[in-house]
């Protein structure tokens, strides 16, 4: 009996190092091609060159073009999402009656819950040509119309974590502004922001996080040509599209070709990493503790 | 004196009351008007898809398979690709999401093994999907020789929902009281009878909710399953987890990326069967989760 209790425990830990392993193995496959890549192509041309061609004859190895055009498109995503999100989750937090938030809430999860496609379509067939009604030297695919729907994904995440920051803020905070004769408006904005500010901030920088590794909009509405450029009307490439790109057509494994979709993971991921443990840190360090 | 200061000072105080009371006005309608921004654009959104999609919509539509003609197409393959699929991927990620979190609650919550596990999980919840899309790729795909089959598709999801799938196995198992593991030790059970037998019926409905819905983000995910090689254009029906296969975003993808107008009403009418799809699981979800509430309250 006590031998089978352990052959439990044991088995049930290994399941738990399933995750562990998950890292592990991410880490490894992309270092792996990652390290041949660089055998062939130099780390320095790599990420200071502004040319990105690797599947013309006269392959240009410059990831530049790609990473400009995933902080363009997280740009624009992040100008829809962080004041409209945070808007939204003052109103929730601070203003809404409970009923009202009881609908709204579960509302804004649906839109969370759309999958990335659905919004590609969205992006392409519906923004696309109503802003360029609006606006008409704009491409059919562009870094703007993509961007915007992006923040409309994302708008629900940045919400719903600043209005949990916001709930967490004690009540007597708010009862000692309001006994100083401070609006509720005046309330929101200097004390209970203020206040939530650590939590707040780790929800704008999951945010970013989300858009960079975001794909399916991008590959789908921003057309697949890597460009170095910071205008939002005309095609451009993310790193996410270029993967996707990559992966459609039939790369034999083992190919430099291959391996560049290995080499701007690697990217990908240290940046999305970097990002999840700047939100974990801002989170935990700057934490009001009341 | 006093009532002097009090009599000049008032136009001022009132001038300012007044003004930041309707400021606070103000700021309520810009930020309620947002919210109702957001919701239009959710409305647009349901709206672009039914107005071009529902007219396509027909039994021949779920049950043709694909076509150079788009009035021919159909999403009979990738229906069975996606259904297949998320099986598959609930059949990996149910037992070990479920093991996983027994371990972490009730077995090794304060070593530091289990600290370490814990840290893992919260940073992989935050990996973008397409990274393990490459992860699928060079593991299963390559090294473990896989191909771009069904299983090494659902292997990929079930890697990519099993943070999801611990993390609320983990509150299902918490919300057990302690009383009844107590009770089952008093009467001489083990460990692990008392966590079989006790502890994961009570918790079963919040497992199966978690799974649901970790599941049905699955279901939209696009990006990993192209990574992996699944196919675009498949003129046969998935047999085994070995067979090659499509699934429906990614037959939407590959309908909306032509530039034909017919092409996209089909890509509109496979978004309505996918949402449908969804639609369904979330209310199984939200309909197990609220009998769980009611039989914890009786």
């Amino acid at each position: 009996m006590k031998r089978f209790e352990f052959l439990i425990e044991r088995a049930l830990l290994l399941c738990a190092l399933v995750s562990v392993a998950t890292t592990v193995g991410i880490v490894g496959v992309l270092l792996f091609e990652t390290v041949e890549f660089f055998t062939e192509v130099s780390i320095v041309e790599f990420l200071t060159g502004t040319e990105w061609t690797p599947l013309f004859a006269n392959p240009k190895f410059g990831v530049w073009p790609l990473v400009l055009g995933t902080l363009l498109v997280s740009g624009i995503a992040m100008a829809v999402a962080l004041p409209l999100g945070l808007l939204s989750a003052v109103y929730l937090s601070e203003y809404a009656p409970p009923p009202m938030r009881r609908v709204l809430k579960p509302v804004l999860e649906v839109l969370a819950g759309v999958p990335t496609v659905v919004y590609g379509y969205f992006a392409l067939l519906f923004v696309t040509p109503l802003l360029q009604s609006l606006m008409p030297s704009l491409a059919g695919f562009n870094a703007l119309s993509p961007g915007i729907v992006m923040g409309i994904m994302i708008l629900p995440l940045v919400s719903s974590l600043a209005e949990d920051a916001m709930q967490s803020v004690p009540n007597s905070l708010r009862e000692g502004a309001y006994a100083l004769g401070a609006t509720r408006m005046q309330t929101a904005l200097t004390v209970v922001v203020p206040a939530a500010f650590s939590g707040i901030t780790a929800a704008f920088i999951l945010a970013v996080s989300r858009a960079v590794g975001e794909t399916m909009i991008v590959a789908i509405a921003a057309g697949q040509q890597p460009r170095a450029t910071i205008d939002p009307r005309v095609p451009i490439e993310t790193m996410t599209a270029y993967i996707v790109q990559v992966s459609l057509g039939d790369t034999p494994a083992g190919t430099l070709e291959y391996r560049t979709i290995f080499a701007v993971g690697m990217l990908l991921f240290l940046g999305t990493f970097g990002l999840n443990l700047a939100s974990t840190w801002v989170r935990e360090r700057y934490r009001e503790v009341y | 004196m006093a009532s002097a200061s009090t009599a000049l000072a008032t136009p001022d105080v009132d001038a300012g009351i007044a003004r930041r009371r309707t400021l606070d006005l103000v700021f309520q309608a810009v930020a309620l008007l947002v919210l109702l921004a957001v919701l239009a654009a959710l409305a647009a959104l349901v709206y672009s898809i039914l107005h071009d999609g529902l007219g396509r919509l027909s039994w021949d539509f779920l049950t043709s398979y694909t076509s150079r003609h788009a009035s021919h197409a159909g999403i009979r393959p990738a229906l069975a690709g996606s259904i297949f699929i998320i099986v598959l991927t609930a059949g990996i990620a149910l037992p070990v999401g479920v093991a996983a979190a027994i371990y972490l609650e009730e077995y090794g919550t304060r070593s530091r093994m289990a600290r370490l596990i814990e840290l893992n999980i919260a940073n992989l919840a935050a990996v973008p999907s397409i990274i393990y899309g490459l992860l699928g790729l060079g593991l299963f795909v390559r090294v473990l020789g896989f191909g771009g089959s069904i299983l090494a598709g659902a292997s990929t999801l079930a890697l990519l929902v099993l943070p999801v799938v611990i993390l609320s196995t983990r509150e299902a198992l918490r919300t057990v009281p302690m009383s009844l593991r107590e009770g089952s030790y008093a009467l001489g059970a083990t460990k692990w009878q008392t966590i079989w037998y006790q502890v994961l019926p009570v918790a079963l409905p919040g497992i199966l909710t978690g799974l649901i819905l970790a599941l049905s983000r699955a279901i939209g995910e696009t990006a990993p399953l192209i990574t992996i090689g699944a196919l675009t254009y498949v003129p046969f029906l998935p047999d085994s987890v070995w067979s090659p296969f499509t699934v429906l975003p990614i037959q939407i993808f590959n309908w909306v990326s032509r530039p034909q107008v017919e092409f996209a009403q089909n890509a509109a009418a496979a978004i309505i069967v996918l949402l449908a799809l969804l639609l369904t699981m979330n209310a199984t979800a939200i309909w197990l989760r609220d009998r769980f509430q009611k039989r914890r309250i009786s």
